[in-house]
């Protein structure tokens, strides 16, 4: 596979050098003379000197032959402009953008750039699944393909508490695949009693998530 | 009209002097409170007691951009120093708040060309200035053919309309 990596920072060049291990032939573009000498240093003729949202210069990295299009620089607008030429001028379905700051995210959706990655959204989510301050957590959203996996904390009042997955009446397109008790992890069948203060895991199409929540959360 | 302008640099300001003069209502956003003072160059009052508006802010955040009035904007200019800066928020300007008249500035031709293709008005300073400084030159060019090949370029190429670019 050909990928072109655009922002030579910290992701960039970690990402690039990973790929390459994994045998893909890699580009990386650096427009900060600083940060394309030191990329040169360690992955040669793989760093190209420039402005990844110039036309030219991603032409000069063959971006008509490219397979994906990663843009990780340091500015949302940057990797915005970069997936967005990628995409429609050039055809590449498979791009990847990281957003910076989550507040820019509306626009990656506005302008259709996904999937997108966003660090600082990643360790928000994860810091609430460590420290939930409300009892649903989204674990994984798959927009495209209309599919979530959800994490729901069993409470005190909740009417499910004392049943069993069996006798629980989920609705369509909606599945409980884990909970989490005392920290472990299984898999129920269906008399797999809930206890209070269980983390049920459970994969669904999104558009159920209000009745599936209504069915485990406080009466 | 409500006119919007993003940036508030040497183009941004100047435009927006001079329809705030015409008569539109005009408020301008930048992410450098100093950039006020630019709009006040020639002005007898300050820019809010001629009537019009400065936001500082992001022109990323939506916020900002609600705040310096985009939800009421008949036109939108993005005059930022970043092209892509300025692609992003007209393409935010025309999609998510409907603007009517939406013009981005942006210095690189090509990126130009290709988001005009697109749908959005450009402007190219780059284009432009490139195109009149080929004009001059070959006006004297023709002049010194003219005049047999020797001496200057002559007082007409060295342009006075030329020089009132951003």
């Amino acid at each position: 596979m050909y990928v072109i990596v655009a922002g030579a920072g910290k992701v960039g060049l970690n990402l690039t050098r990973e790929l390459i291990g994994q045998g893909h032939e890699v580009t990386l573009i650096e427009n900060r003379r600083e940060q394309y000498l030191a990329a040169e240093q360690l992955l040669e003729h793989n760093v190209l000197y420039g402005d990844a949202s110039e036309i030219w210069v991603l032409e000069r990295a063959g971006i008509e032959r490219a397979d994906m299009v990663i843009a990780v620089t340091g500015d949302d607008e940057d990797n915005i402009l970069i997936c967005q030429v990628a995409k429609e001028k050039y055809g590449i379905d498979r791009i990847i953008a990281r957003v910076n700051n989550p507040s820019n995210r509306a626009h990656f959706d506005l302008l259709n750039i996904k999937p997108v990655v966003s660090a600082t959204e990643l360790i928000l989510r994860l810091l609430e699944h460590e420290v939930p301050h409300h009892n649903l957590v989204h674990l994984l959203d798959l927009e495209e393909e209309e599919i979530e996996i959800i994490e729901i904390r069993l409470g005190s009042k909740s009417t499910v508490v004392g049943r069993t997955v069996g006798e629980l009446n989920t609705p369509d397109n909606t599945l409980v695949i884990a909970i989490i008790r005392d920290g472990r992890g299984v898999v129920p069948n269906a008399s797999t009693v809930f206890e209070e203060g269980d983390d049920v895991l459970a994969v669904l199409d999104p558009d159920r998530e209000e009745e599936l929540k209504q069915i485990f959360t406080d009466a | 009209m409500f006119l919007l302008i993003v940036g508030c640099g040497r183009v941004g300001s100047s435009l927006a002097r001079s329809m705030l003069d015409e008569g539109h209502t005009v408020s301008c956003l930048d992410e450098d409170p100093e950039s006020h003072a630019r709009l006040e160059v020639g002005l007898d009052t300050t820019w809010e007691e001629a009537g019009g508006q400065f936001t500082v802010g992001t022109a990323l955040e939506t916020k900002a951009l609600e705040e310096a009035g985009i939800i009421h904007a008949d036109a939108f200019v993005a005059a930022t120093n970043g092209d892509n800066t300025n692609i992003v928020i007209s393409q935010i300007a025309q999609r998510r708040y409907e603007v009517d008249t939406v013009i981005a500035r942006i210095l690189d031709p090509l990126r130009a060309e290709w988001y005009r293709e697109q749908g959005l008005r450009t402007i190219c300073p780059t284009k432009v200035a490139v195109e009149m400084l080929e004009d001059k030159l070959r006006g004297a060019a023709g002049s010194m053919q003219a005049e047999g090949g020797s001496g200057e370029a002559g007082p007409e190429a060295s342009g006075s309309e030329a020089g009132e670019g951003s």
